[in-house]
């Protein structure tokens, strides 16, 4: 077994970065991700790497597009009200077809909010980035090892089909320490001929370009992307279930809700109440097939949710509201303890 | 004997730029000065949003087209990517650069990025129809100023050379015209200028290119030439506004 070494969150995903060959790396400071900046200010200048602070969070993702239209793997990192600001460069990105990854260490909101951990930009994340038909890949770790296996993923999923990858993590998992193994395994950065390297004199130019104003053309690829999203939802849906085999309720809960639930599952077993939980990893591709097939068996599936309710709606669709799907949450930087999550199943078992 | 030719950067495609605009000669300057200068194989170009939206199909070396004001920042990117071997230059419009992108075009300039920046400044929005820009002169008819720009209500245009010029960072400045012959060699000298300073390192150049719009100033061609000459040179003066290494020589 690998020596393991305690890390912070941010941390993490900043080390797994490098470790996957990310060399650039632009942000803007923001709690609570600010670590990763940080830990890149100080990493890249000496591995030949570039870290920029840009004056904005817009500017930030217009260099990360710069640098992905060269080919390169390169990332930004953001909390909420940051997030929102890319999201007109998360939607060029789309509409240009190029790979780049994103982490968003989500704090409440709307607004400023709070700077205390949330989980309701999942709608933002898994719908509506920004304008226009599109997806990105969402990556929802629950622990400070999954912040670093989740961005080594992310870099190649974002490379193998041409899109944002998104971290999606809230500012617990960015600020707690845990011990992980740097053990990675590197795939290698496929071939990137579409890249703007310059012609060399010696192919025709290329262009990365999201603008076509014939519609049909705008058609064609909006179809096209489409159909790489319908291969990414059948080949790379991950989720974790947790004591599903005989279960009767179901915990739906991802990222640090779903540490509290399994905490609360235990306590729940302990009381001979058979529970269990489908943890989906990916928030998108929605891990659906596993909620439909726990629909057939379990009478209730209980939504556990640092928002007011968003995954909920994909839980309900993934099962097509089967069976009765309730909330149990906590908002505004909030965390629901297990106590609540444990009183929740019970009311179901009732 | 060919005594006059398309530049090979020049794509050999017809343009989309309506008669009398000058965009097509600022093409040909920046394709005259890729060829003369070798770097077209080096060269990646960053459309903006605006008229010259297109100029990704015009030039013959790599093309990305940026989201509205944000070709610095996407420039900044590439050129980090691979700093020896990418020429990078941004080809924008007053809209583009000075009102939606002016974050990104200050930033870029204080921080002396290594990049050149082809601006062109024709004191209108022209792709959108005619509305004001941040560098339309005051009492100036538009779409958006139908009673003439109102410095009281809409504020003063913005002198982009000057007010950069105030900044550390930058290496060099120019304003320009292309509104006789005399002034387009003059242009040609600035840009070819601005590419030469990015291959030797110095830094952030910019070239302010005082443009036509006929069909939105609602102007013959060859009126709106003379425009800029009566209207605009007066506003923004010719020249060079900031060139580090020659003070830095003397």
């Amino acid at each position: 077994m690998s020596e393991k070494i305690l890390m912070k969150g941010n941390e993490a995903i900043a080390e797994a970065a490098i470790a996957a060959g990310c060399r650039h790396y632009f942000g803007y400071p923001i709690t609570p991700q600010t670590e990763v900046a940080a830990y890149m200010a100080k990493k890249m200048p000496k591995i030949g790497g570039t870290f920029l602070q840009a004056e904005s969070e817009i500017a930030a993702i217009n260099m990360v597009y710069g640098v992905s239209s060269t080919g390169k793997r390169v990332m930004t990192s953001s909390s909420s009200p940051g997030i929102s600001l890319k999201g007109e460069g998360l939607s060029y990105l789309a509409g240009a077809d190029l790979p780049a990854l994103v982490v968003n260490v989500q704090r409440g909101g709307p607004g400023l909010g709070g700077i205390q951990p949330s989980q309701s930009d999942y709608f933002q994340a898994t719908r509506g980035a920004g304008h226009g038909d599109f997806h990105m890949i969402v990556l929802a770790p629950n622990s400070v090892q999954e912040m670093a296996q989740l961005t080594v993923k992310g870099f190649e999923l974002a490379d193998t089909y041409r899109m944002t990858a998104m971290i999606l993590a809230d500012g617990t998992l960015g600020q707690m320490m845990e011990p992980i193994s740097l053990d990675f395994d590197i795939a290698p950065a496929p071939a990137k001929p579409w890249a703007t390297t310059g012609t060399k004199m010696e192919r025709p130019h290329n262009i990365v370009n999201s603008l076509f104003l014939k519609p049909e053309e705008l058609e064609k690829h909006n179809f096209l992307r489409y159909d790489r999203y319908r291969t990414i939802e059948e080949n790379e849906v991950m989720y974790e279930e947790y004591m599903m085999e005989d279960a009767e309720i179901c915990v739906a809960a991802f990222g640090i809700a779903s540490r509290v639930s399994k905490n609360a599952i235990n306590e729940a077993r302990k009381q001979g109440i058979k529970v269990g939980m489908i943890r989906p990893i990916t928030l998108w591709p929605f891990p659906k097939a596993p909620f439909m097939k726990a629909a057939e068996k379990v009478k209730a599936i209980l939504s556990v949710e640092l928002s007011m309710g968003q995954m909920i709606e994909d839980v309900k669709l993934a099962c097509e509201c089967k069976v009765p799907v309730t909330l149990c949450n906590r908002v505004g930087g909030m965390i629901p303890s297990p106590d609540q999550v444990l009183k929740a199943i019970c009311d179901l078992q009732k | 004997m060919v005594v006059f030719d398309k530049p090979h950067a020049l794509a050999d495609v017809p343009l989309h730029y309506c008669p009398g605009c000058t965009h097509g000669i600022v093409h040909r300057l920046v394709a005259e000065v890729l060829d003369e200068l070798g770097i077209e194989g080096k060269a990646i170009g960053v459309a903006p949003v605006g008229c010259s939206v297109m100029a990704y199909d015009y030039f013959n070396c790599d093309m990305i087209e940026a989201a509205h004001g944000r070709a610095p920042a996407v420039a900044t990117g590439v050129k980090r990517a691979d700093p020896d071997e990418h020429i990078v230059f941004t080809y924008q419009g007053d809209g583009d650069l000075a009102s939606i992108g002016m974050a990104e075009t200050v930033h870029a300039a204080a921080r002396n990025e290594n990049i050149t920046i082809i601006f062109i400044n024709n004191a209108i929005y022209g792709m959108t129809g005619g509305q004001m820009a941040p560098t339309s002169l005051p009492n100036q008819v538009t779409q958006t100023s139908p009673y003439g720009r109102d410095v009281k209500a809409c504020g003063f245009p913005i002198r982009v050379c000057e007010l950069l010029s105030e900044l550390d960072g930058p290496e060099y400045l120019e304003r320009v015209t292309v509104n006789n012959v005399k002034n387009i060699r003059n242009a040609k000298k600035a840009i070819k200028k601005a590419f030469q300073n990015q291959i030797d390192k110095k830094g952030f150049s910019l070239i302010e290119v005082l443009s036509s719009c006929p069909t939105n100033w609602g102007m013959t061609p060859q009126k709106a030439l003379e425009w800029i000459d009566e209207k605009m040179i007066p506003y923004y003066p010719l020249g060079v506004y900031k060139d580090r290494s020659a003070k830095e020589e003397k």
